[in-house]
């Protein structure tokens, strides 16, 4: 009995000193896996615990910013990586990345399981693998509509009516990822020149363009504007702090985006890195994705969130590769045509 | 350069600073030219000249603080041209006092010694002495806000002398200063340099200044030496029109040389007994002579020099007066005397009075017109 | 050269002189300011700016960028509208505080300590604050959008309030400083003249304060021409040249477009930085002068106008917080009114946490510490170094760069040199350290330039002196210009704690897990649609800041009455 806690106190002591000796208060076994994210910050504390209840090893630091400061800074490191896995971030980013050699190919445990949809279709093993996709969604405040006289809008053609002359909110797709999602979905459902004669006509209804892909439904909930074109999660999040919003998923079809994971070419940390891949498509991770988004990486986990609109057969044929190869192209000429709204309409 | 009694003085002894071809630049400036200079041991020697003659470079450049850029100085025998301040032999005072604001007055004057490693009580005796010195006992726990401006310099003397310098630099110290505290302040500093015989340098732009105080004065105009001399050579026989122009008063009137030691001011013959140049005649030369030179009581007409002259105006002074006066017949010359009250008194002279004056010829300096 | 055969005399030869200990630690101290200012300042920004002339693959492309930017016509309207904002921004600024400024010190309105301290509460606040409050003050649901008469405030009305509220406390103290050192005896005279009031203000007061006003001018203009904060969260569409940085690199990670835009930044405020530079040469001689403070005498109807103004001004500025202390409390604007806590609970929040607050404390205590010792000692050597010419000018100008530096550049500058393959500074990335020197770069223009005016008003004999007495400079640098200097060096100490706990624009790039700040918190909940907590935090910030200016201020009185006895007569 004596020896043994002699024995415990002694190694309890040199785990201390060589704790102190690397210089933090951070348990040795400990593995700190640097994660940047991009996924909303209420859900980060839900994931790290999870995560680490079943790899009490591993210690998950967050990096987290929205995608547009995220994708600059992991641009700007792409010499030097210093990530250990990129995790919950447009995919369209991570797209961005891949031919700078960022991320190291990896086939978590059951990748085989998940809708092909999600998993990097160009490697195999894949490079990135899919988490779940968010779409775009309008939303609609009851009160300020009601006040204001608009019925509730069904379609993306119905933003275009002339009742709703300066209520609706959207991104700019030179400042937001969201945006461009909702442009590019346009272009593939209705072709080029369909798209932008329908954005014309959009563009005459415009309050203003948002910086944030986010703030539209933020300023519909707070009453600033009835209709704020933006994506679903948000809508979800408002109505639940008590916002008036209604979620209107348009008929013609729904742009949408995946959140991805990729490990970055250098980790120092890869066996941490992978289980946290591996254990982000396992069955339990991925109910905990679910509530608030559209549709997840494995097939049959549903929207636990109540009247959550059934989108799965909306979401359009994304062709990621198109967009992203597209995006400077497209943007510009959304630039020339639409950026500067609060200007007075001066003739060439 | 007029012969002086303290050269001839110290011919005996070497110079204690010798200042040779020194020459400072600030960019395509040149500030001082050639400067060459003997100061003697204990001697108090001005500055003198207008701001912007280069009077306080030379200073600096004595001091180490602005090294000039050609020539060589030399300080007791070692040659210093090169070295920084620190590693000079010289305590200075400066016109703004300088002062450290957050220090009392004890550790203003002990700062010097503090940092030799004095022995502290050593150290409190010397500042005591050096108090007692520039009549500041007691005033150690001061700050120099709570001191007036006279004081604040007393306490400047005593601390570049807290570490016993051979030189002694004086950055024009009592400009600074209201009149009053001026003229008490100059005779203390000057006493005390006799006592402790320190060789002594000081910038000043006031002649009254410099002709009380000095031993030798040397003249500065436009970065070289104009005059160096006593304080009576100077006044009595200026090296140049400058010279006579900056120190006292001084009528400057046109004239032609005779050629034969006379000049004429428009049919005025006079004789002057000191040409500063042997002049040609018909040279268009410049007279000078002081106000206080020129003579009226008992003056009689045909007499050397002595011509009638009409008072225009009249001005009191206080302790004289000083008249503005035409040669009768010439109403294009104006010139300026001193009478003192009893002889304005005595002669009752006044505005319109036509006096005979004489310039006595002793007194009259001609430089010829460049 | 010029004058011929008469240059050739054969010079002297000229005198080298020697140099002495105190002097090689003189060089010493000036290579290391010069130094770290290459790298935090120099090198950083030309990682960036260097893209600016490469494809996105870092080949050299010369003035490609430049030719597609300026044959977009969007430019164009961001140019336009950047000037448009910055001047009027300027003109009502500066109009305001000459206003607020000529009540506190030409008038005898009661309190003037409490309307002086009110008005540099907006320098304590994250410039999101303002734009939450805009929004509930005149946005559509706004308590009193009617102000407006139908006019957004998202757009250039917005801009222009929040760059005005932000941008008033620096025009204050540079245009109080400007009107406190006039001369009472010109007041005198023009009194003795019989000048009525209105003739006095045109001949003596506006020409006294007349290089005051144009620093103030160039300042404002500086800093609302670089700023992207106030114009990204209230400026609606209305694009400036800040946000199409914002737009091209955190937008499109379009690298080489926001360097140039950053590049063309850079020309505005450059340029009203050397003019500025221009006109301060020119102030330190008037400064120089020996004037007699002038005391303002009581005039009942004309101290009860500026009364009425400056409490007009100052009830704006604690209205603008007030509305954002709501912000804070209320449960969901504008559909449920009642007032909670719950946003004070930050753990539980997106993006925020109490940890981002310590952080932030933290990093502004470090910035504050270091900062005002490294720029201090930097404008001592700048200052008061002899020799050395071209060497001290080009040091100078390096701590004028940042003031032209939008924060977003810097922050990318700062991952593009410290996360360089091979960089053997890399380790402070991703630390503390990298936190703390990219904020005292953004804030070392201002800071240096009170360490420069303050040692300017020093004796200038003060190291001579100590030469004279065989003290080595920096002895005295201790003993008497550190003690000296102490309300300046604390007023830069302050200067830098506040903005380290308000800074995001540069640090948003460089935080990590471990280093969150409350100012980028602030941002994030408000991305995430969680305004109160956001509101809540920035508050928080504002709390913090101002219980630690009134700590200095009382530290100041302290120390004021043990060490500066000397400054009373």
């Amino acid at each position: 009995m004596r020896t043994n806690l002699l024995k415990r106190l002694t190694a309890a002591l040199a785990m201390g000193v060589f704790a102190l000796g690397i210089g933090g208060g951070v348990a040795v076994a400990k593995t700190d896996l640097l994660v940047y994210t991009s996924i909303e910050a209420d859900e980060l504390a839900k994931f790290k615990n999870a995560f680490e209840k079943d790899y009490p090893d591993i210690n998950i630091k967050w990096v987290r910013d929205s995608t547009g400061i995220m994708g600059a800074k992991l641009l700007a490191e792409k010499d030097n990586p210093r990530a250990d896995i990129v995790y919950g971030m447009a995919a369209t980013v991570l797209l961005q990345l891949i031919p700078y050699n960022y991320f190291q190919a990896y086939a978590p445990k059951g990748v085989e399981k998940l809708n092909p949809l999600y998993v990097d279709p160009k490697n195999n093993p894949p490079l990135w693998v899919g988490q779940r996709a968010y779409v775009a969604a309008v939303c609609y405040n009851t009160i300020e509509g009601k006040k204001a006289n608009l019925p509730i809008p069904k379609t993306w053609k119905d933003l275009t009516k002339p009742v709703y002359k300066g209520h609706v909110i959207m991104p700019n797709p030179g400042s937001s990822g969201t945006a461009y999602l909702d442009v590019s979905s346009w272009i593939q459902m209705w072709g080029e020149e369909g798209a932008f004669k329908f954005m014309d006509a959009l563009h005459k209804n415009i309050s203003r363009y948002t910086h944030s892909g986010s703030k539209p439904c933020k300023l519909a909930a707070a009453g600033e504007i009835p209709i704020g074109v933006s994506f679903a999660y948000r809508v979800v999040k408002s109505k639940a702090a008590g916002a008036p919003l209604v979620l209107i998923t348009p008929e013609e079809g729904l742009g949408w985006e995946v959140e991805a994971m990729a490990i970055v070419r250098n980790t120092k940390n890869l066996a941490a890195a992978r289980a946290l891949a591996d254990w982000t498509i396992s069955r339990k991770s991925m109910e905990l994705h679910a509530p608030g988004y559209a549709e997840v990486a494995l097939p049959g986990i549903p929207n636990p969130v109540k009247d959550f609109p059934d989108v799965g057969g909306k979401m359009i044929k994304n062709d990621f590769a198109w967009a992203g190869a597209n995006k400077a192209r497209i943007v510009k000429k959304w630039t020339a045509r639409y950026d500067a709204k609060s200007e007075p309409r001066k003739k060439k | 350069m007029e012969t002086d009694t303290s050269a001839a003085a110290g011919e005996a002894r070497p110079p204690y600073l010798k200042v040779e071809n020194v020459t400072k630049k600030f960019g395509d400036f040149t500030a001082i030219k050639d400067i060459c200079l003997e100061v003697f041991e204990s001697e108090f020697v001005c500055f003198l000249g207008p701001s912007g003659c280069g009077k306080t470079t030379l200073l600096r450049a004595i001091a180490g603080l602005d090294i000039q850029t050609h020539g060589r100085i030399e300080q007791a025998g070692r040659d210093i041209s090169n070295l920084p301040p620190t590693e000079r032999d010289f305590g200075i005072v400066f016109q703004s006092y300088a002062l450290f604001p957050n220090l009392t007055v004890f550790k203003n004057v002990a700062y010097g010694l503090e940092n030799r490693k004095t022995a502290k009580a050593d150290i409190a005796a010397r500042v005591d002495e050096l108090l007692q010195l520039v009549g500041m006992p007691d005033q150690g726990p001061k700050y120099p806000a709570q001191l007036s401006g006279g004081q604040q310099q007393r306490v400047a003397l005593a601390r570049a002398l807290a570490t016993s310098p051979g030189l002694l630099l004086l950055d024009e110290p009592l400009s600074a200063l209201d009149a009053k505290v001026r003229v008490r302040l100059r005779h203390e500093i000057k006493e005390l340099q006799r006592k402790l015989g320190v060789t002594t340098i000081m910038v000043t732009h006031d002649q009254e200044e410099a002709l009380t105080m000095a031993d030798r004065i040397v003249v500065m105009n436009e970065g070289v030496i104009d005059q160096v001399g006593t304080p009576l050579e100077i006044y009595r026989r200026p090296a140049s029109p400058f010279v006579a122009d900056f120190i006292g008063a001084m009528n400057f009137l046109s004239a032609v040389a005779g050629g034969d030691g006379t000049v004429r001011i428009d049919g005025v013959g006079l004789s002057a007994i000191e040409c500063v140049c042997v002049q040609d005649e018909g040279t268009a030369v410049t007279l000078c002579l002081r106000p206080e030179d020129i003579v009226t009581r008992g003056v009689e007409s045909g007499a050397p020099n002595a011509f009638e002259a009409t008072v225009a105006d009249l001005e009191f002074l206080g302790s004289f007066y000083r008249a503005s006066l035409t040669a009768k017949g010439v109403e294009n010359t104006r010139f300026q005397a001193d009478f003192s009250v009893n002889l304005v008194r005595d002669l009752g002279i006044e505005a319109g009075k036509t006096l005979t004056v004489a310039f006595p010829a002793d007194r009259i300096r001609v430089f010829a017109d460049s | 050269m010029t004058d011929g055969p008469q240059a050739v005399v054969i010079e002297a030869p000229l005198v080298k002189p020697k140099v002495g200990r105190e002097n090689w630690v003189m060089r010493a101290g000036l290579a290391v300011i010069g130094v770290y200012l290459l790298v935090a300042v120099v090198f950083p920004l030309y990682t960036i700016l260097s893209k600016s002339f490469q494809d996105s693959r870092g080949l050299f492309v010369g003035l490609d960028n430049y030719a597609e930017y300026f044959a977009t016509p969007a430019l164009f309207y961001s140019i336009n509208n950047s000037l448009t904002v910055s001047v009027i921004s300027m003109v009502i600024t500066v109009g305001l505080a000459f206003g607020y400024a000529y009540g506190l010190t030409r008038s005898c309105i009661p309190g003037k300590g409490v309307f002086k301290a009110i008005a540099l509460i907006p320098i304590l606040a994250p410039s999101l604050l303002p734009a939450i409050s805009l929004r509930y003050l005149f946005g559509a649901q706004g308590m009193i959008k009617g102000l407006l008469m139908g006019e957004t405030i998202y757009g250039p009305i917005g801009i222009v309030i929040g760059e005005v509220f932000w941008t008033f406390p620096h025009a204050l103290l540079i245009i109080f400083t400007a009107l406190s050192l006039s001369d009472a005896r010109l007041y005198e005279a023009a009194e003795a003249l019989g000048a009525s009031k209105l003739r006095t203000f045109f001949t003596v007061t506006l020409p006294g304060a007349k290089y005051g006003l144009i620093s103030a001018c160039f300042v404002v203009f500086t800093l609302v021409i670089t700023d992207f904060g106030v114009p990204k969260v209230i400026g609606g569409g209305y694009n400036v040249l800040a946000v199409d940085i914002y737009k091209q690199v955190v937008g499109q990670r379009n690298f080489q477009m926001g360097a140039v835009v950053g590049l063309v930044l850079l020309a505005p405020a450059l340029l009203a930085f050397v003019a500025d530079r221009m006109i301060q040469g020119k102030q330190v001689a008037l400064l120089s002068a020996r004037a007699v403070p002038y005391e303002p005498k009581p005039d009942r109807r004309f101290d009860l106008a500026m009364l009425a103004f400056c409490g007009t001004v100052a009830f704006v500025i604690i209205g603008i917080l007030a509305v954002a202390q709501f912000a804070a409390l209320v449960k969901f604007w504008p559909y449920n009114l009642s007032l909670v806590l719950d946003s004070y609970q930050f753990d539980l929040m997106d993006g925020g946490s109490w940890g981002a607050f310590w952080n932030s404390l933290k990093m502004a205590a470090w910035t504050a510490v270091i900062g005002t010792a490294v720029i201090f000692t930097g404008a001592y050597l700048v200052e008061k170094s002899k020799g050395f010419e071209h060497g001290r000018g080009l040091i100078q100008l390096m701590c004028m760069i940042p003031l032209a530096v939008p924060g977003i550049v810097l922050g990318l500058a700062y991952i593009f040199f410290f996360n360089a393959v091979g960089n053997p500074l890399g380790f402070i990335y991703h630390t503390l350290i990298i936190l703390v020197l990219c904020t005292i770069t953004h804030f070392y223009t201002v800071s240096h330039l009170t360490a420069a005016t303050a040692l300017k008003q020093m004796d200038a004999e003060f190291e001579a002196v100590s030469s004279s007495l065989k003290v080595p400079f920096y002895k005295t640098f201790v003993r008497v210009t550190v003690p000296v200097c102490i309300p300046a060096i604390l007023d830069i100490s302050i200067y830098l704690f506040v903005n380290a706990m308000t800074t995001v624009s540069a640090v948003i790039f460089l935080y990590s897990a471990d280093t969150q700040l409350a100012s980028v918190a602030v941002l994030n909940m408000d991305d995430a649609g969680d305004t109160a907590p956001a509101a809540a935090m920035g508050m928080m910030i504002v709390y913090t800041s101002a219980t630690v200016r009134l700590l200095h201020f009382l530290l100041t009185r302290g120390i004021a009455r043990r060490t500066q006895a000397w400054r009373k007569r």
